[in-house]
C-alpha cells in the first residue's frame, strides 16, 4: 500500500507556505507545515513593506487582527552622494484611505499571526524541525526526511516554500546553484524612537500613518545597492542590500556599509538619539525573471523565494510569495479531483503563474538585473551629475544662471551625449 | 556601532553539540587569496589568524543567511538543528 500521512506537506512557514496551507486547510485538505525555526517568523526578515492585495483575497478582514505597524501614505526615492541628497516621491491622500495600499510590518510577528490563522483553518504546523531532503520513488516526490527521530513523512504532494536557501529545489535539480551576482545580502536595524519623534521627523500626525524612503546613488561606491528607511509605530527600520558579487569584488562588509549609511548627513537626523533594538541579515533573490526555478515536478511544487520570485524594483516579495502559494494550492485542489499528481497534472501551476501578475511583472523587468550589472553609470555617474547640477542651480553665488547652465551642458558633453541617449533608450526599451 | 555590540541584541539558541559550519578541505584557507568569508559575513563569523595560519569559525553568531556558502565552495553549510540558531524578535 502507498505510504501516506498527509494529503500535502509544506516545507517552510513563511508567507508562501502559510498562504498555501491556509487555502488548502480551508478546503478541508489534510495539510502539515514543517518549519525549522522556534516559531514561524523566527528566521525571517524583510524591510518590510507588505502589500495588502494578495492577502486580502485570502483573508478579506485580515487588518482587524494582523500585527501591522503603519500604513504607508508617502513613498520617497533619494539619490545619495557623499554629502547631498536629491529626492522625489509621492504623498497622496489616496494612500490615506482604506483599503490601504501597503503597511510596514515585522516578520517575526506577522508570520506568527499568519500561521495562527492557518492553524485555525485546520492546518497542522510543526516548528523546530529541519527538512533534510525529499523522498523520491520512481522519479516521483512522495515525502520528506526531517531531522527528527522517525521523522519521515509521506503525502500526495510536497510544496517547497523553504525560502532562498531552498534545499529541496536544489536536491531535485530544479534550480541551478545560486551565484553571487543573482543575490543581494541585506542587513537591517530596528531603531527604537518615541512615537511622537517618528511622527515629527517623517511629517505625519499619528502612529498609523507611515513613510518609506528608498536610497541609492553614488554614495554606495558603484555597488548595486539599495537602501531603505521605513517607519514603524515606535521605531524606524533602516537597512541596505548589496549584490554579493559586488561585495566580494569591493572587499566590502555590509555592516560597515550600514554604519556609513547611518552616519550620512541626511540620514543621521532621522535616527538620531534612537536605540538599536535588533540587527539582522538575510539574502534576497535578485536575479529576476531569468533566475526563476522550474516550478514543479512529479508530486512537487515550488513557491516564493525558493522559486526566486522577487521583484526587486518594487521591493515586492512577500506578496509574490503569497500569490504563488495560493496558486499552488489551487493547482493541488484541481489535481485532487482527478487523483492525478503527476508532473503533467501539476504543470497547471506553471500556467496559472504565467497568467498572474507575478510572472507578468517579473517578465517585464527581465533585462534589468543584467543591465544594472553592465551599466554602472546608471547608479553612479548620472545621479552624481544630477546632484551636482541641482546644487549649482540652488546655490546663489553671484554666477549668472546662463553661465551655470553652460557649465552644466559642458559636463553633460563630458558624460557623452550619445552614450547617455543610448542608455536612456536601452532603459526605455528594456522595461517597456 | 560595532558588530560585537549588535550581536548582543540578537536572540540565539546555541547548539552546544557542535558547529553547523565547516571547511571541508584541509589547508585550502592557507592558499585562499581573497578570504571572502572573512569580510562578506554580516556577523563576522569567520576570522583568519595570519600568524597561526588558521581560520576560526564562531558558529554561535551565525544568522543563517547563506552568503558564505555562495562565495566559497569549500564551506560545508547546513542549517542548525531544528529549533536552534537565530530567533528574531522583530525580523
Ligand atoms: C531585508 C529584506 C527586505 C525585504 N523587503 C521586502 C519588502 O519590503 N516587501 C516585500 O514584499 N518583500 C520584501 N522582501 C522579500 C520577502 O521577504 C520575501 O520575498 C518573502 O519572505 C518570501 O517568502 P517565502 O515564504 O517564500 O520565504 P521565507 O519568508 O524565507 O520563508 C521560508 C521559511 O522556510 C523555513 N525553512 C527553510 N528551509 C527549511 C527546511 N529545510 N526545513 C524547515 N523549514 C525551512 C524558514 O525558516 C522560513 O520560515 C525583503 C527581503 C529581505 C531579506
Ligand atoms: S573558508 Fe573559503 S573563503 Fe574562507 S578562507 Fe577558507 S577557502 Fe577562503
Ligand atoms: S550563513 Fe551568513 S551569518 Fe552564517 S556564517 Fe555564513 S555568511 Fe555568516
Amino acid at each position: 500500500m502507498k505510504k501516506k500521512d498527509f494529503d500535502v506537506i509544506i516545507v517552510g512557514a513563511g508567507p508562501a507556505g502559510i498562504a498555501a496551507a491556509y487555502k488548502l486547510a480551508s478546503a478541508g485538505v489534510k495539510v502539515i507545515v514543517i518549519e525549522r525555526g522556534a516559531f514561524p517568523g523566527a528566521k525571517n526578515v524583510m524591510g518590510g513593506i507588505f502589500y495588502r492585495k494578495a492577502l486580502a483575497d485570502l483573508i478579506p478582514d485580515f487588518e482587524k487582527t494582523a500585527p501591522l505597524e503603519r500604513h504607508i501614505i508617502e513613498q520617497k526615492m533619494w539619490l545619495l552622494s557623499e554629502d547631498s541628497v536629491l529626492g522625489g516621491g509621492l504623498r497622496s491622500e489616496k494612500f490615506n484611505k482604506e483599503p490601504y495600499n501597503c503597511y510596514s510590518v515585522f516578520r517575526a510577528k506577522f508570520d506568527k499571526w499568519f500561521a495562527q490563522k492557518a492553524i485555525e483553518a485546520g492546518a497542522l504546523i510543526i516548528n523546530e524541525t529541519v527538512v533534510k531532503e525529499p523522498i523520491v520513488e520512481n522519479g516521483k516526490v512522495i515525502g520528506i526526511k526531517t531531522d527528527r527521530p522517525d521523522g519521515d513523512l509521506y503525502a500526495d504532494v510536497v510544496i517547497a516554500a523553504d525560502g532562498i536557501n531552498s534545499l529541496l529545489t536544489k536536491a531535485l535539480g530544479l534550480r541551478e546553484s545560486i551565484t553571487p551576482e543573482k543575490v543581494a545580502l541585506t542587513v537591517k536595524e530596528v531603531i527604537g524612537l518615541p512615537e511622537k519623534v517618528v511622527n515629527d521627523r517623517f511629517g505625519v500626525i499619528n502612529k498609523h500613518e507611515g513613510v518609506t524612503i528608498e536610497l541609492t546613488g553614488p554614495f554606495f561606491e558603484g555597488m548595486t545597492t539599495m537602501g531603505f528607511i521605513y517607519t514603524n509605530k515606535t521605531s524606524v527600520s533602516i537597512g541596505l542590500g548589496a549584490i554579493v558579487e559586488d561585495l566580494v569584488h569591493h572587499k566590502a562588509n555590509i555592516n560597515d556599509m550600514l554604519e556609513k549609511l547611518k552616519a550620512h548627513p541626511a540620514v543621521k537626523p532621522l535616527i538620531h538619539g534612537g536605540e538599536t533594538k535588533e540587527y539582522m541579515a538575510h539574502m534576497i533573490p535578485e536575479g529576476g525573471y531569468f533566475a526563476i526555478t522550474k516550478l514543479y515536478t512529479d508530486g512537487f511544487m515550488v513557491c516564493g523565494d525558493a522559486a526566486m520570485l522577487v521583484n526587486a524594483v518594487h521591493r515586492e516579495g512577500s506578496n509574490l510569495a503569497i500569490e504563488s502559494g495560493k496558486l499552488a494550492a489551487d493547482t493541488y485542489l484541481k489535481a485532487k479531483k482527478k487523483g492525478d499528481f503527476s508532473a503533467k497534472s501539476l504543470s497547471a501551476y506553471q500556467k496559472k503563474m504565467k497568467n498572474s501578475f507575478v510572472m507578468k511583472d517579473l517578465k517585464m523587468y527581465r533585462h534589468l538585473p543584467k543591465m544594472m550589472e553592465d551599466k554602472r553609470q546608471l547608479l553612479t555617474k548620472y545621479p552624481q551629475f544630477a546632484i551636482d547640477a541641482a546644487y549649482d542651480i540652488y546655490n546663489i553665488d553671484g554666477v549668472a544662471k546662463i553661465d551655470k547652465i553652460k557649465a552644466i551642458k559642458k559636463r553633460v558633453a563630458k558624460l557623452g551625449y550619445i552614450r547617455m541617449a543610448k542608455d536612456a533608450f536601452d532603459m526605455w526599451r528594456k522595461i517597456r | 556601532m560595532r558588530i560585537e555590540d549588535k550581536l548582543y541584541l540578537i536572540g540565539y539558541k546555541v547548539d552546544e553539540d557542535g558547529s553547523h559550519l565547516e571547511v571541508n578541505k584541509k589547508d585550502v584557507c592557507k592558499k585562499c587569496k581573497n578570504k571572502a568569508c572573512t569580510f562578506v559575513c554580516p556577523v563576522d563569523v569567520y576570522k583568519y589568524d595570519e600568524k597561526e595560519e588558521k581560520l576560526s569559525i564562531n558558529y554561535d553568531a551565525c544568522v543563517e543567511c547563506g552568503t558564505c556558502k555562495i562565495v566559497c565552495e569549500y564551506i560545508e553549510w547546513r542549517y542548525p538543528r531544528g529549533g536552534f540558531g537565530v530567533a528574531y524578535k522583530f525580523g
